[in-house]
């Protein structure tokens, strides 16, 4: 089926085979191998980017039921100079990843919490990334990572020693 | 772990919903947000030639009140279910349930009347359904009928629904001032299918339970209706002895099944608790909400 999705600002025209999972698309197709295919069923949530802003599964997500809809994946959250996003920052200084094949979907499930600048203690930080399995890092530097960032994001906290690091 | 080969198809009409599924019979499967039926086809548990999208018909998205009843299409997301607070004051106990399913990045995709269709033993909508007496609107080719919850749910993963109709909408009874619900689970983890659950909603009138409606999850073929606990609960006082002997009536009613994860025994008593448990937040609710309306 010939498809049309929005792509991180983009505007792609494909023609895909009906069963292909959206995430297997945006890696195969669009080169965008920042979205990870760990389980394949809907456990893991290292495959989360956002489809008309809500984060879901996109191995659990036939690329045609994305048809018209705008796609965010973890490739648009850096500026375009660079810059890391204040979640990715986070993550790096509260050392929330180690061989970082789950970052990009705990980044997407905990984006639209921080984005929408309400500061979140540790409790619902533990919560909002309950979805997502990590093997490396116990969680702990994840959950700070995310109380972090939104707490950075609602302007409650300074961003940290960025500058000072670089 | 990909589907096998199929065919997509996106009617915009019932009509044709129905037509493209009474054509392939069988071979077609309706998809809602494919929470359920995604991961079955991954694992090639399920292998449909077709699948008929429910949420790009016209009409079906929409949540609505209609005099006593709020009814919601095929196309409505958990989610949008979720953050529904018209929605959520009348339908207490769907509200109270929705935090137990899944977690929010499945909420966003899957449909309420999706889940109602898989009728999952473990899920928490089934049990919802069942408890509030829901409506289903059901389309086929021989037109449209309105199925009652209570003879819907038939064993794991059957209902009434045949392989050419289409679970258009559920219709849920808007709760009478006065009234509480709560939904409690014991899952290995937040967010995994329960071993057991039971949800409560119940209201009370002059501190007497007017109206208590009572259902478990994951101790039978389907979710079960706790019929014992709400006779020995209706026109009595909510208090500590009377939840206890309304959780242990219903209790000894179940014959769980037993499987690696719980005996029957363990599940039998953890539905007991849990109906306690949610009686009696739902009855504190209860109270709080008749204060407020008084």
């Amino acid at each position: 089926m010939k498809i049309t999705l929005t792509v991180n600002g983009s505007r792609r025209e494909l023609e895909v085979d009906d069963r292909r999972l959206l995430a297997d698309v945006l890696r195969e197709e669009l080169g965008l191998t920042g979205t990870k295919v760990g389980c394949a069923h809907g456990v893991c949530g290292s495959c989360t980017v956002h489809v008309d802003g809500r984060a879901v599964r996109s191995c659990l997500t036939l690329a045609v039921q994305a048809d018209g809809r705008a796609v965010r994946t973890v490739e648009d959250l850096a500026a375009p100079d660079g810059t890391l996003h204040p979640l990715q920052q986070a993550f790096s200084e509260e050392h929330a990843l180690q061989c970082g094949f789950c970052t990009p979907g705990f980044l997407m499930t905990a984006l639209p919490a921080a984005d929408a600048g309400v500061p979140l203690d540790e409790e619902r930080a533990r919560e909002l990334v309950s979805g997502n399995l990590c093997r490396c890092t116990g969680y702990d530097g994840i959950v700070g990572a995310v109380v972090r960032a939104s707490a950075i994001c609602a302007g409650a906290a300074p961003a940290a020693d960025a500058e000072a690091q670089r | 772990m990909k589907p096998s080969p199929l065919t997509y198809h996106a009617p915009a009409t019932v009509a044709d919903a129905v037509g493209l599924l009474a054509e392939h019979g069988d071979d077609a499967k309706v998809l809602g947000g494919g929470q359920s039926l995604l991961p079955l086809m991954n694992l090639r548990l399920a292998a449909p030639g077709h699948l008929v999208d429910a949420t790009r018909i016209d009409g079906l998205g929409a949540i609505e009140r209609r005099d006593g009843w709020f009814e919601l299409g095929a196309a409505v997301r958990q989610a949008q279910a979720e953050d529904d607070a018209a929605l959520a004051a009348a339908c207490p106990l769907l509200a109270a349930a929705f935090p137990h399913i899944a977690h929010r990045e499945i909420r966003n995709a899957g449909t309420v009347c999706g889940s109602i269709a898989h009728g999952d033993a473990a899920a928490e909508l089934p049990a919802v359904a069942l408890a509030l007496d829901a409506e289903l609107v059901v389309h086929g080719p021989r037109g449209v009928r309105t199925v009652g919850a209570d003879g819907f749910f038939r064993s794991f993963l059957e209902t009434d629904l045949e392989p050419d109709e289409l679970l258009a909408a559920v219709r849920l009874p808007v709760a009478p001032p006065g009234t509480g619900a709560a939904f409690h689970e014991l899952a290995r983890r937040h967010g995994d299918f329960a071993l057991a659950g039971a949800g409560a909603q119940l209201t009370v009138r002059d501190g007497v339970v007017a109206e208590a409606r009572v259902a478990c999850i994951g101790v039978a073929a389907t979710a079960v209706r706790a019929r014992a606990a709400e006779r020995s609960l209706t026109g009595a006082r909510a208090d500590a002895a009377t939840i206890a002997e309304a959780a242990r009536a219903a209790a000894a009613e179940l014959e769980p099944p037993e499987d690696l994860h719980a005996s029957a025994a363990f599940r039998r008593h953890a539905a007991e608790t849990l109906m306690r448990r949610a009686l009696h937040d739902a009855a504190a609710r209860a109270e709080s909400n008749g204060e407020e309306a008084s």
